[in-house]
């Protein structure tokens, strides 16, 4: 099934995320982090921060804190068994503290395929703002295998 | 810092189930291909296999022990090969240019039979 390039430009509807701290301490846990500016209030103070710190990659993460964080993939009629990630990136413009508010919104930028249809890409931009201010841009691409087109 | 700086390698233990259901608990990404048998071999996979942002996080780690998060500006990966269970990463990179006070690293994932997982780079304040 190829996407249908309409799709670029749609809207994702947006969602607010409140960062807790819990949630970075469990986070640093399950990725090996020993730098206590992850997971330690006192450790982040001490090392000049207002909090503890939201780590490069976590601004992901609370993308997928909606109701449905697939339900763009379902509503695209994307089989979920057959989603890969292809690309993340992340550009930085302020960081990010447990017990911030951080917004999200973004839209769908960009849908080609690959291999004469076994793989489709799907490509999402989202901003992250606190109050307005831009935090980070994320841009994610996704990439769909299509079995039945792989020959 | 300057060009042909390496950073200070970091080398992940074998990645486990158990890994993998803290991720998916701690980073909110419930896919099941990553946590459920069944479901990955109905999807034609052998077995679960890693997040790639579980790879990203831990290059990620790489990137903050070598500057402090604050002068990252920007960092990227492509996700190259899928991560199976019980793959030992380890993490690399590079300065490659040093250019109007930004720093730009080249990244890498390589599991210990050579295959590269995810190649990346950042940009960070000098």
């Amino acid at each position: 099934m190829a996407l249908d390039p309409a799709v670029i430009g749609k809207v994702i509807p947006g969602h607010e995320v409140v960062v807790e701290r819990g949630r970075l301490r469990f986070f640093a846990q399950a990725i090996g982090e020993t730098n206590p500016i992850y997971f330690d209030t006192e450790a982040a103070k001490a090392a000049g921060h207002r909090d503890v710190l939201v780590p490069p990659t976590f601004l992901f993460c609370l993308d997928m804190e909606k109701p449905d964080p697939f339900a763009l993939i379902c509503e695209l009629g994307i089989d979920m068994r057959y989603v890969l990630h292809g690309e993340q990136a992340f550009k930085y413009h302020s960081p990010a503290y447990a017990g911030d508010t951080l917004a999200y919104n973004g839209t769908v930028t960009d849908v080609y395929s690959k291999k004469n249809g076994a793989l489709d890409f799907l490509v999402r931009t989202v901003d992250v703002t606190r109050d307005g201010e831009p935090i980070a841009r994320l841009t994610n691409t996704l990439v769909v295998r299509n079995p039945k087109a792989e020959k | 810092m300057k060009t042909g700086d390496s950073l200070p390698e970091l080398q992940l233990a074998g990645i486990s189930r158990t890994t993998l259901a803290l991720y998916a608990g701690a980073s909110g990404d419930h896919n099941p291909m990553h946590i459920d048998l069944d479901v990955a071999r109905s999807g034609g996979m052998d077995d679960v296999f890693a997040h790639g942002m579980l790879s990203m996080a831990y290059l990620g780690r790489l990137l903050t022990n070598y500057v402090p998060q604050e002068r990252l500006c920007s960092y990227g990966v492509r996700f190259a090969a899928i991560t199976p269970l019980h793959a030992k990463p380890t993490c690399t990179g590079t300065v490659t240019k040093v250019e109007d006070g930004l720093a730009h690293l080249d990244l890498t994932v390589t599991l210990a039979d050579g295959t590269v997982t995810l190649r990346g780079d950042a940009v960070v304040a000098a």
